[in-house]
């Protein structure tokens, strides 16, 4: 790769649909791309570090900081590991509620990226309604704790706020209109054979691709490997109601979208089953914590991307941890596009690296380099246009689209 | 009232600028153009590239690694150009203002026009804030 000449063109350092400053190059051999770079780092804010200077207590609202999409994962996964370095257990009515707060962050998360998918593929419509729908879940999320995002719900040995008994009708209300909504839209993807055209057979990760690279989280699912963090080490509620974990086989940009369709219902059993379980009772929904012990532990949580993972260690003294490692999904994650991306064409690299979902959103831009012309160089914007266009083409080749559609839109 | 100014207040082309933040600020920068919001009813339209912007929307502590590009992008705007700083990150570097990392906020890198507080502020308060602003240099 050396020898070609790089020439970078800085259109739309930030675009104006993706969030994090994340910068990947392909190296292309005419339309087939040979090589993808990907450099990142503009978006460090030092969270690690600024945690040891923070107080036990503070560290959720900071840890919550890491991520706008996830941002009950990471206060999720640290409380779990204070919880696991001091032994507490915390009471089952705190439970529920964590495991209600995690499952609609996973749904407004998934309902996100479908949205994003959509806008990839020149599917604009679903961009539009999969964000409109998501705004029933922000209204809940609103309702229960005071904010649409960053709820700062967690605290060390439960939770800050309670589900009263007179908003359960009314959230259980919402989440069957977005129930409704988010079935049509499945029935909708899996029927239209212009997304099956486009999306089957596309990006594909094997079983081996997973393992290699240590992937998790749905795109893990989606090839068949079953690993799900809920299930594999229960904590919060989620070993005490009813659900089970989604895997399709073919690991392909379909089978992606599949797998985190799915997996919304599944979100949805489990918030009304815990919503069922806490009506009418009372308890408390907070230990009180007063000293954190001397030693280190370890808590996870499924993130809608996959396993989180915290490590936290205390000398019993300080009144902030000494050390605060964050393992977060995209970083193992994102590298599979070496193995999704080599050997597509570059029409549909655009939602190949959609659909890891790699928290991603500001894939600054893209530089492609053509063996031969040396030097060509594509925005992200100009993947989407021919990201779209392929769909268009498709469209019209296969004369026909999804009935459902017209029903839907 | 000079013209640049008054063909600024007709339709607000933006430009969204994300630097270091935790991207939930973008986010709800992103739902003001979704069904509920719809900000494009009143001719505000984000835009791809910052040469085309009247508005710069900024969000995020401005890292080290972010403040030549915002500096690049606050050059490429045709003046007069609007900055928002949005969020608390934005205002004053929220939560990160101790970090190592911090090289903000936005006001010691750019001049900022209007500063939207909130973490994330709401869908809502972006619009008062801009609404705001354009009854100012009315
Ligand atoms: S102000 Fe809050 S929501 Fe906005 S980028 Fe900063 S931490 Fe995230």
């Amino acid at each position: 790769m050396e020898e070609l000449k790089k020439v970078i063109v800085p259109i739309g350092p930030y675009h104006p649909l993706l969030e994090e400053p994340e910068y990947f190059q392909l190296f292309c051999d005419g339309e087939e791309v040979v090589d993808v770079e990907w450099i990142a780092g503009y978006n460090h804010r030092g969270i690690e570090k600024l945690a040891e200077s923070k107080h036990w207590d503070q560290v959720t609202f900071l840890v919550e900081r890491i991520c706008g999409i996830c941002s009950t994962s990471h206060p999720f996964a640290y409380c779990n590991a204070v919880e696991d370095l001091a032994q507490i257990e915390i009471p089952e009515r705190a439970k529920y509620i964590r495991s209600i707060i995690g499952e609609l962050e996973r749904l407004h998360s998934h309902l996100l990226w479908i949205g994003l998918a959509g806008h990839f593929l020149g599917y604009n419509t679903v961009f539009m309604w999969a964000w409109k729908y998501r705004e029933g879940i922000l209204d809940m999320f609103e309702m229960i704790t005071g904010n649409r995002n960053h709820y700062a719900m967690f605290r060390i040995g439960g939770v800050r706020r309670n589900i009263e008994d007179e908003d359960i009708p009314i959230l259980k209300k919402t989440l069957s209109e977005v129930e409704g909504k988010i079935k049509m839209l499945t029935e909708a993807v899996i029927d239209d054979p212009v997304l099956s055209a486009r999306l089957k057979g596309v990006g594909i990760l094997n079983k081996e691709d997973i393992k290699n690279y240590g992937a998790v989280g749905p795109i893990a699912r989606a090839s068949g490997v079953d690993i799900d963090v809920r299930k594999d080490d229960p904590y919060a509620a989620y070993n005490l109601v009813d659900w089970k974990m989604i895997t399709t086989n073919n690991g392909d940009v379909f089978d992606k979208a599949v797998v985190r369709l799915l997996e919304c219902f599944e979100s949805i059993k489990i918030i009304n089953q815990s919503l069922d379980r806490i009506k009418g009772t009372k308890g408390e929904i907070w230990k009180e914590v007063r000293e954190i012990p001397k030693g280190e532990g370890i808590g996870r949580h499924e993130a809608p991307r996959g396993e989180v993972f915290h490590y936290i260690r205390s000398d019993g003294r300080a009144s902030s941890p000494i050390r605060h490692k964050i393992r977060a999904p995209s970083y193992v994650n994102i590298p599979t596009f070496k193995a999704s991306c080599i050997g597509e064409t570059i029409s549909d690299v655009c939602i190949i690296l959609a659909g890891v979902d790699p928290c991603y959103c500001c894939t600054e831009r893209i530089a492609v380099y053509d063996k031969e012309k040396k030097k060509k160089v594509y925005s992200f914007e100009d993947l989407v246009k021919k990201s779209i266009e392929k769909t268009e083409k498709i469209k019209k080749e296969i004369g026909k689209e999804s009935k459902l559609w017209k029903k839907l839109f | 009232m000079n013209l640049k100014l008054k063909a600024l207040k007709k339709s607000l082309w933006v430009y969204h600028v994300s630097a270091g933040s935790c991207n939930n600020c973008d986010i709800e920068i992103l739902d003001l153009l979704t069904p509920r919001f719809d900000v494009e009813r009143f001719g505000i339209v984000l835009v791809g590239s910052p040469r085309h912007a009247d508005v710069l929307l900024c969000t995020g502590i401005v890292n080290k690694k972010c403040v030549e590009r915002v500096k690049e992008v606050y050059e490429q705007t045709p003046k007069p150009c609007v900055v928002v700083a949005i969020g608390a990150c934005a205002c004053s570097g929220g939560i990160f203002r101790d970090g190592y990392q911090m090289a903000g906020p936005l006001n010691k890198i750019i001049p900022v026009d209007v500063y939207i507080p909130g973490c994330p502020p709401k869908p809502e308060a972006i619009i008062a804030g801009i609404v705001k602003f354009l009854k100012e240099i009315k």
